[in-house]
C-alpha cells in the first residue's frame, strides 16, 4: 500500500501524552507485539532445538543430527529428541552418547516405539 | 589447566600451528562479556581523563603520542573490529595487531551462506566475506586470544553471529567455547536471510536462553535496515521498533538487560546534514532504551571507495556516540566500501576510534545538547510517536507476523508514510519452512537453560523450584559439567587450517617477507598514483602501468577525480609473488639517541652553552636555524644556551665569541665549494682553537648539505653533519660527547 505521510493526523491520540507516558505506550505495545512470538515458542520446538539438546546432553553435533533427522522421521520430534535419548539410557544403563551413538547407528528404536508407538 | 602455551613474545609472530596442536584439550578459561574498568579522573603525562579506562600494559599509541611521553589513554568504552578474513589462521594475526592499538571486540564476521545451513558445520573451512563459524574455529580464536589478552594486559571479548538456521545449536557451542558476544535476532533470519519467520522466533527463544546462562553479550540486527534501507533517514521509526521487538523478546525469554545490546548507526552520511539529522535519532533511541547498552556502529550505508571519505563520515559518528553515550563502540574500517577489510584498515579504524574518543574525552562537560532546541525536541518527540504509530498499526493488522507479510519493515518512506517497497515474507515460505513441531504433552528436554515448556519429573525441575537441575536425570550437561564438551576435528581433508599452512609453510620457515592485506603470503600491493587523465584513461592507464610493475590480478580499487581534464588520483591493487629474505638486507645502524628528559637534564645541570655560525661568504642560514631553533625542534627545545653569530661570520669572531661565552661546543655551517673553502675552514677552526688552548673545552661541529662526519673529523672537527640531519642528533652527540670526555 502506497500512502502519504499522514502522521499530522493519526498523531492526534497522541499529542496529550507526556514523554513518560509515551514511552510506556511503547513499552506496551512492543511487549503486546512479542507475547504471541514468546507464546508459540513456548509451545514448539524445531530440529536445531533438538539438535541443542543433544549436545547439552554431551553428543557430538554429526550424532545429533542422525539422531533428530531419525526423530523427525517418526514423528516424535514433539516429544523432545532429548527425551527419546534418556529413554534409551535408561534402558540400555548407558550415558547420553553412547545412547546416541547406537541410535545413529540404527539401533534400538525399538525401545523408543514401545514408549510412543510405530514411526509415522 | 586451560593453556599450556608459554605467554606470547612480542617480538615473535603467533605460532599458529602451536595453538592447532592440541586444540582438542583447550577450553576457554571464562565466559561472559567483560567490560573495561573506568578510571575517574585519571592521569596521563600532564593531563586529567575524565572518561578513560585502565592502560594497556604493552599496545601502539596514536602517532602524536612521542610528544606526550607515548601514553595510550585508552577510552572507557569497549572498542569493537570486524574481522573478515574467511581464514581463522589469518584472523587471530590480525586480533593481535588490533589489540595492541586498543580493541577489545574481535567481531568475527561470518561467512553468508552459513545462514541457511540446518545444523553445524566442523573444521575450519574457507569462508568467502567471511568465516566459517565452527567449534574448532571458535576454539582456536579463544585460544590465541587468552594469549593475547595477557600480553596486552586487558581481557578481549570474542564475538560471533547466532542467526540463520542452526542459532540454538551455535548458541550452545558458543556457551560451550567460551564465546563472550553474539549477535542474536530472529528480525535479521526473517528479513535479510529469507528464513521462515516462525522457526526464527522459536529458535530465538532456546539461543537466548542459552546465551543468556553463559553471560554471552546479545546485539541485535536492527543496523541492517540502516544499511538497506533506500533514504536511511525515512528508516528511524522502524529501527526504534526493530530494536524495541529484539529486545521485549529476549527479555521475555530470559536475557537480563544488562546484557542486551542495541546495534545503533548513526543512519545518514554528508552531503545530507547528518549530524543534525541523527542526533535527535540518537537521542530518542536513549531515551527509549535507556536500561539497554548501546552498541554504537558506524555508517556503511554511505560508504564508498574512498578511506578518507569513509574516515570523516565516521568520526562524525564518533562526535555523536561521546555526546550521547556508547558502552560498545564498534568501528568500520575505511575500506569496507571496497573489499573485505586489510589488516592494516582494522588498525586504522581502531585508531580512529581511539583517538576521537581520547580527543573528546570529556567533552560533554563542556558541549551538552541543547534539549530544549525546538528542532531538536519536537524531532525527538516525532520519531518516538512515529514508533508508536507504527506498533499501534501493526498490532491492529494482526500483529508482527502479520506486519512482515504486508511488508512493514525497510520501507522507503518514514512510517506512516509507506512506499510499499518494504520486504515482504510470507509466513508459510522461507528457508526451513514447515520445520517447527508443537511440543507434546509429555515434551522433555533434560538439560539446564532450556526455554519454553519442558515436563521434567518432579524433583528436577531445577533449583527455581528448589529441586535438582534438570541435567542431574543425565549425569550433568554440558552447560554445568565443561568436561561433556566434545570436539569435532577437520572434517574435510583438503579444505583445512593444517592444509593451508603447509602451502605457505616455507615463508614461515625460512622467515621470508612478503606483502599481505589478507593472508599469509597473498602478494597483494596498492600502489596510489596520480595521473593526468581523465577518469576513464586513468583508469585505463593505470592498469597498463600495474603490468609495467609486473603486478598480477590487476584492479583498480579506487579513482577520485581531480579535474576533468587536469587529472585522476588512482589506487590500483595488483599481486606481487615476490619474497624477501631478511639475511639478503643491509640494514643501517639504528640511531642512538638519549632520552629528552637526560639530554635536558644535563643541560640544565652545566649551563651548556653553544656558540653557531655560518661561516665563509655563505649567506645561508635555513640549515642551521633548523638545528638551533626551538621552532624546528633544535637545540633549544632541551634548553641549550646558543649565541648565533650570523652568517659569512669570520673563524677568528666565532672562537673569540666561544671564549667569550664559555660555550662547550661550536658549531659552523659551510656550503661544499670547488674552492675548498669548506676544507679552509674547518681546518682554520681546529688550528686556531689549538693556538688559543681551548681546543680540549671545545667541541667543533661542523655541517651542510654536503657535509659528512668522515670528511668532518678528516679536517679535524669533532663531528660532521649533513642533510636530513635534525636537532636531536647534534644535542644527542653533544651530551655524549661532554660526557665521555669528562667534561
Amino acid at each position: 500500500m502506497v500512502r502519504p505521510d499522514t502522521y499530522q493526523e493519526v498523531r492526534k491520540h497522541l499529542a496529550d501524552l507526556d514523554d513518560a507516558a509515551l514511552e510506556a505506550r511503547f513499552w506496551e505495545l512492543a511487549d503486546k507485539v512479542v507475547q504471541p512470538l514468546v507464546d508459540m515458542a513456548r509451545t514448539h520446538t524445531s530440529p536445531s532445538i533438538e539438535r541443542s539438546v543433544l549436545m547439552r546432553m554431551g553428543i557430538d553435533s554429526r550424532t545429533c543430527m542422525a539422531v533428530v533427522a531419525e526423530c523427525e522421521t517418526r514423528g516424535l520430534l514433539g516429544h523432545g529428541a532429548g527425551h527419546v535419548v534418556y529413554v534409551c539410557m535408561q534402558a540400555w544403563q548407558c550415558d547420553a552418547p553412547e545412547a546416541a551413538r547406537r541410535l545413529a547407528e540404527g539401533d534400538g528404536w525399538d525401545v523408543v516405539e514401545a514408549k510412543w508407538g510405530g514411526a509415522r | 589447566m586451560s593453556d599450556t602455551l608459554p605467554p606470547l613474545d612480542p617480538n615473535e609472530k603467533l605460532d599458529v600451528e602451536a595453538l592447532l596442536d592440541g586444540l582438542e584439550h583447550y577450553r576457554p578459561r571464562r565466559h561472559g562479556w567483560t567490560w573495561r574498568t573506568p578510571v575517574p579522573d585519571q592521569r596521563m603525562y600532564e593531563f586529567t581523563y575524565h572518561e578513560t579506562s585502565e592502560p594497556l600494559e604493552r599496545s601502539i599509541p596514536l602517532p602524536a603520542a612521542h610528544y606526550f611521553e607515548d601514553i595510550d589513554p585508552q577510552p572507557d568504552c569497549v572498542v569493537t573490529t570486524e574481522i573478515a578474513s574467511g581464514r581463522p589462521e589469518d584472523d587471530i594475526r590480525r586480533m593481535r595487531m588490533a589489540a595492541w592499538h586498543g580493541a577489545d571486540h574481535m567481531m568475527v564476521i561470518r561467512t553468508a551462506g552459513q545462514s541457511h545451513i540446518d545444523g553445524l558445520l566442523e573444521g575450519t573451512p574457507e569462508g568467502v566475506g567471511g568465516i566459517a563459524v565452527t567449534r574448532k574455529q571458535c576454539r582456536l580464536t579463544r585460544r590465541a586470544l587468552d594469549l593475547i589478552e595477557d600480553e596486552v594486559g586487558r581481557p578481549i571479548n570474542y564475538h560471533s553471529y547466532v542467526s540463520g538456521v542452526a542459532g540454538p545449536e551455535i548458541a550452545v557451542m558458543f556457551a560451550e567455547e567460551g564465546v563472550n558476544g553474539a549477535h542474536q535476532d530472529p528480525q535479521y533470519n526473517v528479513l535479510y536471510r529469507n528464513i521462515n519467520m516462525y522457526r526464527s522466533f522459536v529458535d530465538a527463544a532456546v539461543a537466548k536462553r542459552v546465551m543468556a546462562a553463559a553471560g554471552i553479550l546479545q546485539i541485535d540486527g536492527a543496523h541492517n535496515a540502516n544499511a538497506t534501507a533506500v533514504k536511511a533517514w525515512k528508516v528511524m521509526p522502524e529501527l526504534l521498533v526493530q530494536h524495541a521487538i529484539n529486545c521485549a523478546y529476549s527479555v521475555a525469554v530470559g536475557m537480563p538487560k544488562e546484557n542486551i545490546a542495541l546495534s545503533t548507526v548513526p543512519p545518514d552520511a554528508a552531503p545530507a546534514p547528518c549530524m543534525r539529522m541523527d542526533l535527535p535519532y540518537a537521542i530518542a533511541l536513549r531515551d527509549l532504551f535507556g536500561e539497554y547498552k548501546m552498541r554504537a556502529q558506524q555508517n556503511t550505508r554511505y560508504m564508498e571507495s574512498d578511506g578518507r571519505d569513509a574516515t570523516v563520515s565516521h568520526v562524525m559518528n564518533l562526535i555523536i556516540s561521546r555526546l550521547t553515550s556508547a558502552d560498545i563502540q564498534s568501528t568500520i574500517t575505511p575500506d569496507e566500501g571496497r573489499n573485505v577489510p586489510w589488516h592494516y584498515n582494522n588498525v586504522a579504524a581502531v585508531d580512529t576510534a581511539k583517538q576521537s574518543l581520547v580527543g573528546m574525552d570529556g567533552l560533554r562537560e563542556m558541549v551538552r545538547i541543547d534539549r530544549e532546541n525546538p528542532e531538536l525536541a519536537s524531532r525527538v518527540r516525532e520519531l518516538k510517536e512515529r514508533a508508536v504509530l507504527f506498533l499501534e498499526a501493526m498490532l491492529a493488522d494482526g500483529g508482527y507476523f502479520a506486519g512482515v507479510e504486508e511488508a512493514y519493515f525497510v520501507d522507503s518512506g518514514e512510517y506512516p508514510e509507506t512506499h510499499d517497497d518494504g520486504i515482504a515474507r510470507s509466513s508459510d515460505g522461507g528457508v526451513a519452512e514447515g520445520t517447527i513441531v508443537e511440543r507434546a504433552a509429555d515434551y522433555m528436554a533434560p538439560v539446564c537453560h532450556h526455554f519454553g515448556d519442558n515436563h521434567l519429573p518432579e524433583g528436577y525441575r531445577g533449583r527455581d523450584h528448589g529441586e535438582a537441575a534438570p541435567c542431574d536425570l543425565i549425569g550433568g550437561c554440558t552447560l554445568c559439567d565443561d568436561a561433556k564438551v566434545p570436539f569435532v576435528d577437520e572434517l574435510d581433508p583438503t579444505d583445512n587450517a593444517s592444509v593451508r599452512l603447509m602451502q605457505t609453510a616455507e615463508l614461515r620457515e625460512k622467515g621470508l617477507i612478503k606483502p599481505e592485506v589478507e593472508w599469509t603470503g597473498d602478494g597483494v600491493v596498492v600502489v596510489t598514483m596520480f595521473l593526468p587523465a581523465g577518469e576513464q584513461v586513468a583508469e585505463a592507464a593505470a592498469l597498463e602501468l600495474g603490468k609495467a610493475m609486473n603486478l598480477r590480478d590487476r584492479e583498480v580499487i579506487h579513482k577520485r577525480v581531480m579535474h576533468p581534464a587536469e587529472g585522476t588520483l588512482v589506487e590500483l591493487k595488483g599481486r606481487l609473488d615476490v619474497a624477501i629474505d631478511p639475511a639478503t638486507l643491509t640494514l643501517p645502524e639504528p640511531p642512538d639517541f638519549l632520552s629528552d628528559e637526560e639530554i635536558r637534564d644535563f643541560v640544565a645541570e652545566r649551563n651548556v652553552r653553544v656558540v653557531a655560525a655560518t661561516v665563509g661568504n655563505d649567506e645561508h642560514s635555513v640549515g642551521m636555524r633548523e638545528i638551533i631553533d626551538i621552532k624546528h625542534g633544535g637545540l633549544e627545545k632541551w634548553g641549550f644556551s646558543v649565541t648565533y653569530l650570523g652568517t659569512s661570520v669570520p673563524i677568528e669572531k666565532v672562537i673569540d665569541a666561544a671564549i667569550e661565552h664559555g660555550a662547550s661546543a661550536v658549531l659552523i655551517s659551510t656550503i661544499i665549494t670547488h674552492g675548498e673553502i669548506h676544507r679552509i675552514m674547518m681546518e682554520k677552526l681546529a688550528d686556531l682553537a689549538a693556538e688559543k688552548g681551548v681546543r680540549d673545552k671545545l667541541l667543533l661541529i661542523a655541517g651542510g648539505t654536503q657535509v659528512t662526519d668522515e670528511l668532518a673529523c678528516g679536517w679535524g672537527m669533532d663531528a660532521g653533519f649533513g642533510r636530513k640531519t635534525k636537532g636531536i642528533d647534534v644535542a644527542s652527540f653533544i651530551v655524549k660527547e661532554m660526557r665521555a670526555r669528562g667534561l
